[in-house]
C-alpha cells in the first residue's frame, strides 16, 4: 500500500480562540511570543496538533483491532505493541537486512525532538507511520520512510513535579484509531492516531505525591493496560485498565493488598500505605489462558528494610493477571523484603520449549529465572552476573539472601549494585538462535541506610548507594543465554555500561545501542560487531525493526532523536 | 491579570536574592537531615561524610572552586557547573529531585563538616614549586597555571578539590584510583586516564593515555603529547591497562615532606 501524503493543509486544532489567533500568525513564532507573554496559559493542557489533510484519496490508514494485535506475526512490517508483539520477544522477522550485507547499512533518517534528558521510548510502525512518545510528556507521529512529522503533542508538564528518574516516557500502545500514552502527571492521554488531538484525558492519580506514568501500555482486546511509578516516593503500587473507547477504568489491582487481603500480613503495621511497588514496565499478554504478565518494583523506601518488615508482596514479583477482571491468578517474588532498589522491571518474555510453557526474566537482582507460565512455579534461577547476595538456595531452587547483605548506617558492598545487572532495558528473545539477549552490568554498590521519614510527595528512599571503590570498574555486556538452562553462551563487552535494549530480526542479526552513541548489528550466534553508526548521544531505548515500500528499516531513540536505518 | 504576574514575578526574584544566607544556617536538626539528603543526592560522587574520595571533589574544605558563599553553593546544586560531571538538581536521572529547603539542609550539613576540617597548612610551598618543575618531575606531565605538560591531568585547583589524603595517594600510589578525564553529557562516569599500547597496521607501538574510546575507536594521547586517533579494527593489536602512565613516587624518590611541600604548592596556586 502506498502512503502518499502531501501538506495541502496545515492548521492548528486548539478549542482555545487565544490559541487560534496566536497561531495563525506562524505557530513557532506564536509559541515564542506565548511564552514571553506568558499567555501559554491558556492553552495549558489542550492538544497543540497539526491536523494533515491528505490530498491522495487513496490514503487508508486501517484500524489497529485487537485482532491485529493477537495476529501480529502475519505483519512483520508493522511494530504494533512496545516489545514487538504479546510473548514480549523484541524479535522482528524480517531479514531483507541480513548478516551478509548488514556492513552495508546507512542512516535513512534522523528525527529531532529538541528534548534533554534520557530518550527511552520504543516506537511503534503501523501502516507506514512511526508513533512514539520522547521525554517531558511528548508524543508524535512520523512519516516512517522519511521521519518527517505528521503531528507532535505535547502536554504541558507540572511545574512542581519531581519524577524520580528523569522526565522520561517509553512509548505508546495503539489500538483502533487512537494511540494512547502516560503522562509524567499521572494522566492517561488517547490522541487521534491521524491528528495528534486528545480523544481522553483520564487522570489515574494525583502526581503530587509522587504518582507518574513512563511505561509504554499495553493494549488487549478493548482494554488499555498500564502501570504506575513512583516506588521512590512512597505510592502505594497498582496497575489500571481503561476501556480503549471512553477512558472508563475497568480494573485496577493494588501490587500492596490492603488490609483483608492476602498478602497484606507481609508489610508491617501500617507499612502497606507507602509500600511502593509500582509497575512501570511493560507487561506480556498470553492470549491462549487470557493473563498479563506483569512485574512490579521495589518496596518502599528502596534500601532500607527497618520498619516494614516481612517479604513485602507483590513487590519485585512477577504477576499474572486475568487480563478482563485484573484478578490475580499467581506471583512469583524475585527479590522477598528487597533493600538494594532491585525492581523486578524487566520484560517477562514468553517462550514455549520442550512443550513446555514458561516464562523467562533477566532480573535486576542478578539471576536469570525460568517459571512455568500456566502457574508461575519456578524451574530454575542462574546468576548472569556478578552476585554476592546469596550462597545457597532453597528447596525450590530460590536464592537465599544472606544476612550481612542488608545495607547499614556505615554501608558495605553488595553485587549487583543498586542499578542492578540489568534494568528497564527491554531484552529480546531469537526463536532463530534458541537465544535470550540482554543488556547486563557488572558493577558492585556501597548500600548505606539514611532514615528518612514519610512524607507526601517527597523522596523516600531511606538510603544511599555510591559506586564501591573496592570493586573493579563498571562493565557492560551484551549476554546471550539460554533461556532453558540459563546458561550464558556469548557475552560481548561493551567500552561500558549501557541502557539500550535488544532486538533480535530473522536475518541473522542482533541489534542494541551503547552508552558512547553507537548503533550497533551483532552477528546472532557470534555477537561478533558486523555493522556500527555512531548516533552522537547514548541509548536509553529498545531497537525496533519494521518495513515501509517493501524496505526495511532498524529504528531506535538516541540523544534527543530517533533514528533509522536501512540498506544503502 | 498582567500587572499581578510583573508583581509577583519582581517578588519571588527579591526574595530569591535576597536569599543569599542559608535560612537554616547553623540548624542541627537542618544538617542532620541534610546529612540524609546528602547521602541520598551527593554522595555517589563525592562520597560519605564529603570528602570526595577521588570523584566529586573534597567538599569539606572552606574553600570552593565553584561557590565562595551559601547562594552561590545553592546555585551550583540547583544548576550544575557547566562543563563537569555536576548535574544539575534533579537531572542526573537517579535522583529525585530536591525542594529548595531540602537544598538549604544539605548545604547546612556541608558547613557544620567544614567546622571540622583543619585548613592548616602544612609544608614549604616554595620548596613544592621546585620539586614540581624540577626534580619531581611533575611538570613533565602535569600543568599548573598554565605551565607544564598534557598528559595527566591539569592539576590547577586541585589542591582545593581533593583532600591531602587523596593526593597523597595519588602520588604514592596512581594506579590505585585513575584520575577522571573527558566527561561526556550523556555519559554516567567520565573518561579515566587508562594506559594504551597499540600497534598499527605498519608495525608502530603508540602508547600513551586514552583521551577517550568506544567499542570502535580511541584516542590516544602519547608521552610526546602527540594525538592519535585510531580505529580498533585497523590496529594489529591494541591493549588497555589500568596500570597508570605515571611512576609511582616511592618515598626514597619523594618523602613525606617533599609531598607536604608540593601539597602546600598546589593549594597555594588555587589560593591566588
Amino acid at each position: 500500500m502506498s502512503v502518499r501524503t502531501s501538506w495541502v493543509s496545515m492548521r492548528l486544532k486548539v478549542t482555545s480562540d487565544v490559541c487560534i489567533r496566536e497561531w495563525k500568525s506562524g505557530p513557532f513564532r506564536a509559541a515564542l511570543r506565548m511564552i514571553e507573554r506568558k499567555a501559554f496559559r491558556p492553552c495549558a493542557f489542550l492538544t497543540f496538533s497539526f491536523l494533515i489533510c491528505f490530498s491522495n484519496p487513496t490514503f487508508i490508514h486501517a484500524q489497529v483491532t485487537s485482532e491485529r494485535l493477537l495476529n501480529s506475526s502475519k505483519e512483520p512490517q508493522n511494530w504494533m505493541t512496545y516489545s514487538g508483539d504479546y510473548s514480549g520477544k523484541r524479535f522482528s522477522a524480517l531479514d531483507q537486512i541480513n548478516a551478509a550485507n548488514a556492513h552495508n547499512m546507512v542512516a535513512k533518517w534522523a528525527f529531532q525532538t529538541g528534548a534533554t534528558g534520557k530518550f527511552e521510548s520504543t516506537p511503534l510502525v503501523v501502516d507506514g507511520i512511526l508513533y512514539a512518545t520522547g521525554p517531558d510528556n511528548r508524543a508524535f507521529a512520523l512519516d516512517a520512510r522519511s521521519g518527517r512529522p505528521i503531528w507532535i503533542y505535547q502536554r504541558q508538564v507540572p511545574s512542581d513535579i519531581r519524577p524520580c528518574c528523569g522526565r522520561v516516557n517509553r512509548g505508546v500502545a495503539i489500538l483502533g484509531d487512537k494511540v494512547f500514552c502516560g503522562t509524567l502527571d499521572a494522566h492517561i492521554v488517547a490522541l487521534d492516531a491521524k491528528t495528534g488531538a486528545v480523544r481522553w484525558d483520564v487522570e489515574a492519580a494525583d502526581y503530587r505525591i509522587g504518582h507518574s506514568f513512563t511505561v509504554a501500555p499495553l493494549a488487549v482486546k478493548n482494554l488499555i493496560i498500564i502501570g504506575i511509578s513512583g516506588g521512590e516516593y512512597g505510592i502505594r503500587g497498582f496497575i489500571d485498565a481503561y476501556d480503549a473507547d471512553t477512558g472508563q477504568r475497568k480494573w485496577r489491582f493494588y501490587t500492596v493488598p490492603g488490609p483483608g487481603e492476602p498478602g497484606h500480613d507481609t508489610w508491617q503495621g501500617d507499612s502497606w500505605k507507602v509500600g511502593g511497588a509500582p509497575a512501570w514496565n511493560t507487561g506480556t499478554y498470553d492470549p491462549a489462558t487470557n493473563q498479563i504478565f506483569w512485574p512490579t518494583g521495589n518496596p518502599s523506601p528502596s534500601n532500607r528494610g527497618a520498619g516494614r518488615e516481612g517479604d513485602n508482596l507483590y513487590s519485585n514479583s512477577l504477576l499474572a493477571l486475568n487480563a478482563d477482571s485484573g484478578k490475580l491468578n499467581w506471583y512469583f517474588q524475585f527479590t522477598k523484603h528487597d533493600e538494594h532498589d532491585w525492581d523486578a522491571t524487566q520484560v517477562p518474555i514468553l517462550i514455549d520449549s520442550g512443550g513446555k510453557q514458561l516464562i523467562a526474566q533477566a532480573d535486576r537482582n542478578g539471576y536469570f529465572y525460568i517459571l512455568d507460565r500456566t502457574n508461575g512455579k519456578l524451574i530454575s534461577a542462574t546468576p548472569y552476573g556478578k552476585t554476592t547476595w546469596s550462597d545457597s538456595k532453597d528447596s525450590d531452587g530460590r536464592p537465599i539472601p544472606n544476612k550481612q547483605a542488608s545495607p547499614t548506617l556505615e554501608g558495605h558492598t553488595v553485587c549487583p549494585g543498586a542499578l542492578g545487572t540489568t534494568n528497564y532495558m527491554p531484552p529480546t528473545y531469537d526463536p532463530q538462535t534458541g537465544l535470550f539477549y540482554v543488556t547486563a552490568r557488572d558493577q558492585c554498590d556501597i548500600f548505606s541506610t539514611a532514615p528518612q521519614p514519610y512524607e507526601p510527595g517527597h523522596a523516600f528512599y531511606g538510603s544511599a548507594y555510591f559506586p564501591s571503590e573496592e570493586a573493579e570498574p563498571h562493565l557492560g555486556f551484551l549476554k546471550a543465554i539460554d533461556p532453558v538452562t540459563g546458561e550464558t553462551k556469548k557475552v560481548f563487552q561493551h567500552s561500558s555500561p549501557t541502557w539500550s535494549g535488544v532486538l533480535s530480526t530473522a536475518g541473522g542479526l542482533v541489534f542494541s545501542g551503547d552508552a558512547e552513541g553507537n548503533m550497533i548489528a551483532f552477528d546472532a550466534a557470534s555477537l561478533r560487531p558486523l555493522w556500527h553508526f555512531q548516533m552522537g548521544g547514548a541509548v536509553y531505548a529498545g531497537p525496533m525493526a519494521y518495513s515501509v515500500d517493501g524496505k526495511e528499516y532498524v529504528a531506535i531513540a538516541a540523544g534527543s532523536t530517533i533514528y533509522a536505518f536501512g540498506l544503502q | 491579570m498582567k500587572p499581578f504576574w510583573v508583581s509577583s514575578l519582581i517578588c519571588l526574584s527579591l526574595l530569591c536574592h535576597a536569599q543569599a544566607q542559608n535560612p537554616l544556617a547553623h540548624d542541627p536538626k537542618a544538617a542532620k537531615a541534610g546529612e540524609y539528603e546528602f547521602r541520598i543526592n551527593c554522595a555517589l560522587c563525592h562520597g560519605l561524610g564529603a570528602h570526595g574520595g577521588g570523584r566529586g571533589p573534597d567538599l569539606t574544605r572552606a574553600q570552593k572552586k565553584h561557590a565562595h558563599n551559601d547562594a552561590e553553593m545553592f546555585q551550583v546544586i540547583s544548576n550544575g557547573i557547566p562543563g563537569t560531571a555536576m548535574p544539575a538538581n534533579g537531572t542526573n536521572g537517579q535522583g529525585v529531585g530536591m525542594t529548595d529547603t531540602e537544598i538549604w539542609q544539605i548545604i547546612a550539613y556541608i558547613r557544620s563538616q567544614e567546622v571540622k576540617t583543619s585548613a592548616k597548612q602544612q609544608g614549604d610551598p616554595a620548596h613544592g614549586k621546585q620539586l614540581f618543575f624540577g626534580d619531581g618531575n611533575c611538570s613533565l606531565c602535569h600543568m599548573v597555571a598554565g605551565n607544564g605538560g598534557r598528559l595527566g591531568p591539569d592539576l590547577t585547583g586541585v589542591g582545593a578539590s581533593r583532600t591531602r589524603a587523596s593526593l597523597i595517594d595519588s602520588i604514592r600510589n596512581p594506579s590505585r584510583r585513575l584520575a577522571w578525564g573527558l566527561t561526556e553529557p550523556t555519559k554516567e562516569f567520565p573518561q579515566e586516564y587508562v594506559t594504551i599500547t597499540a600497534v598499527t597496521a605498519d608495525g608502530k607501538t603508540i602508547s600513551g593515555v586514552a583521551l577517550n574510546e568506544d567499542s570502535f575507536t580511541v584516542q590516544v594521547m602519547d608521552r610526546g603529547e602527540n594525538l592519535h586517533l585510531l580505529e580498533k579494527d585497523t590496529l594489529k593489536s591494541f591493549q588497555k591497562s589500568r596500570e597508570s602512565t605515571m611512576p609511582k613516587y616511592d618515598p626514597e624518590v619523594l618523602s613525606d615532606k617533599d609531598i607536604d611541600d608540593i601539597i602546600a604548592f598546589l593549594a597555594n596556586v588555587e589560593a591566588k
